[in-house]
């Protein structure tokens, strides 16, 4: 059990998201930062897609009502227990009546409290996640509030974890090569053109050439950009089709739209050009007012990304089993 | 289409051309759309649901989502060669045999007018009919569910008379109400969020359509036909 002491508006429960259900319009929801809830799950000790809390407002603390091994990820600021500064990406156990407290982390837009056991609320259509649209899943299908005393899951076994923690090359490092930065340091996110590209001649190239900038009104939904609109050279009417995070759409303004987490299933808005499924975490980490440009991707890059992440992901999972198999030996 | 340097998809560009071909365009790198040519009628869909079931059994797919005579494929992997995709899309489309689904009749109470028709008078003024006239024709037609999406249960429904169409708004509603009775270009549906919302609202309906915690969470499904019933008209 854990009770929430302080939180912001938009903290929720997350887990890797329910799809299978968006052909009766149910978005997948889920974490914006997957491959940060596989790695704190992991170095918890849990399944890759247990529950854990997404919290992107802050501070935030909790209180432990049980000792539990946890992980702060995703982030790049120093959490707090009990008032002092641990590392990110490193689990550590907590006793009965520590706090854990998250500041505003320098960058990045969010950090995952991955628990042993795993954050415990009913699972609703084959997910914990929180619909914040739908209004179900995770917590009584609402965002965190003060009070709340949320259930962890039974953990497979108590693990001697050292006081300094144990932990991980965060991905943006180890996965460097893979994930670039412009020389400007705006975000380069890779994406491949979608269904609508040709109408928009020559604002497509400007779409690809200009620097665009995360709006205010972005949100787990989807990322407003401001910079100059693109419009298509003629308006079509298009009949509802499904869609998916990533989705780059635009709408009248012209200024582009791209669906995250809580993607709406369905859409009608020309669809300018598709966000590649292993560069959305990134986007998923950036915060309003980041500056992004759009790389034209292929196939070919998108694999390779795909299998650096997976392996990585694999890497963390046998190394960390190791050191815990060596660790239980030890104690 | 997806490569367009690719002499495939030119060869394909052209054909389209001289006989409409179904389209295959992507979304990001796992998720391929095809998109029926000609109208949008039952016939298309009725292809669109055969191509469905099939592709649903497909090993690679993770999940589809059947759209209004277009259907999203999403990949479980990013594949190797896109253009063997778009084929293999293509040509289960072209072997599509015309299915009809044996649905159920749902009979949904509207509250026509009143406070939470907002778009009426902007309907009358668009198709010229007084708004009894719209009200007639819009509860007279027999409307098919086509698809769902958009919000948890929510039915695009086909068969508007196109004396009533009217196109979306090109700036949404900020917060129309759940079981607002609404048009959309061609298609018509009840609103199941409340929130923003670019389609015309000209009635209420009380029904509750979605369940999360059902083993069938949605009351309508596609094939489903549907009947709004004049509960009240307030004019």
């Amino acid at each position: 059990m854990i009770e929430i002491v302080e939180t912001g508006p938009f903290n929720t429960v997350q887990d890797l998201g329910r799809p299978g259900y968006r052909d009766i319009g149910v978005s997948a929801s889920g974490a914006m930062d997957p491959l940060a809830v596989k790695i704190g799950n992991i170095l918890v000790g849990n399944a890759e897609g247990a529950a854990v809390l997404e919290i992107q407002t802050f501070p935030f603390r909790l209180i432990f009502k049980r000792r539990s091994a946890f992980v702060v990820s995703g982030t790049d600021g120093n959490p707090l227990l009990d008032g002092i500064e641990l590392l990110p990406w490193y689990a550590y156990n907590a006793e009965v009546g520590q706090v854990l407290e998250l500041k505003q982390p320098p960058k990045l837009a969010r950090a995952y409290v991955a628990i042993g056991g795993g954050v415990d609320v009913p699972c609703i259509m084959g997910s914990r996640s929180t619909s914040l649209r739908g209004n179900f899943g995770g917590n009584a299908g609402r965002p965190l509030e003060k009070g709340d005393r949320i259930t962890v899951g039974e953990e497979a076994g108590i693990l001697p974890i050292p006081a300094s923690g144990l932990g991980v090359v965060e991905p943006a490092v180890a996965l460097r090569a893979f994930f670039p930065r412009s020389a400007e340091g705006s975000l380069l996110i890779r994406a491949l053109p979608a269904g609508e590209h040709r109408l928009f001649a020559g604002d497509g190239e400007a779409f690809w050439g200009q620097t665009w900038r995360i709006s205010s009104r972005s949100d787990r939904t989807g990322y407003r950009l401001s910079g100059d609109p693109v419009v298509p050279m003629e308006t079509v009417e298009m009949r509802s089709h499904g869609v998916v995070p990533g989705v780059i759409q635009v709408p009248p303004g012209g200024e582009p739209i791209v669906q995250m987490s809580d993607a709406n299933t369905a859409g009608g808005y020309p669809k300018i050009a598709g966000v590649i499924e292993c560069d959305l975490w990134r986007l998923g980490q950036a915060r309003i007012g980041t500056r992004l440009q759009f790389v034209r991707s292929s196939y070919a890059e998108a694999r390779a990304i795909e299998q650096a992440v997976a392996s990585y992901i694999e890497d963390v999972r046998r190394t960390s089993g190791l050191i815990k198999r060596a660790l239980k030996a030890m104690a | 289409m997806i490569a367009p340097s690719n002499s495939h998809a030119l060869q394909r560009e052209i054909l389209s051309s001289t006989k409409a071909r179904a389209r295959v365009s992507s979304i990001g790198a796992r998720s391929f759309l095809l998109e029926a040519p000609g109208d949008f009628d039952l016939a298309a869909q009725r292809r669109i649901w055969a191509l469905s079931q099939q592709v649903k059994g497909w090993s690679d797919i993770a999940e589809i989502i059947p759209g209004m005579t277009n259907i999203l494929a999403i990949l479980k992997e990013t594949p190797e060669d896109p253009d063997v995709v778009v084929d293999r899309l293509l040509e289960a489309w072209d072997n599509a045999r015309s299915i009809d689904l044996k649905g159920k009749t749902i009979e949904i109470p509207v509250h026509y007018g009143g406070q939470h028709a907002t778009d009426l008078p902007a309907l009358c003024d668009l198709s010229g009919l007084s708004d009894r006239d719209v009200v007639r024709i819009h509860h007279e037609a027999t409307y098919r569910v086509f698809a769902l999406g958009s919000a948890p249960g929510f039915g695009y429904l086909h068969g508007l008379d196109p004396r009533i169409y009217m196109p979306r708004k090109t700036v949404p509603s900020l917060r129309m109400e759940k079981g607002c009775v609404t048009i959309g270009g061609m298609q018509t549906g009840v609103a199941m969020l409340t929130g923003p919302n670019g389609w015309n609202s000209i009635g209420f309906a009380e029904m509750q359509m979605f369940d999360p915690t059902s083993a069938s969470p949605a009351m309508m499904a596609p094939g489903d036909t549907v009947r709004f019933l004049p509960a009240r008209i307030e004019l």
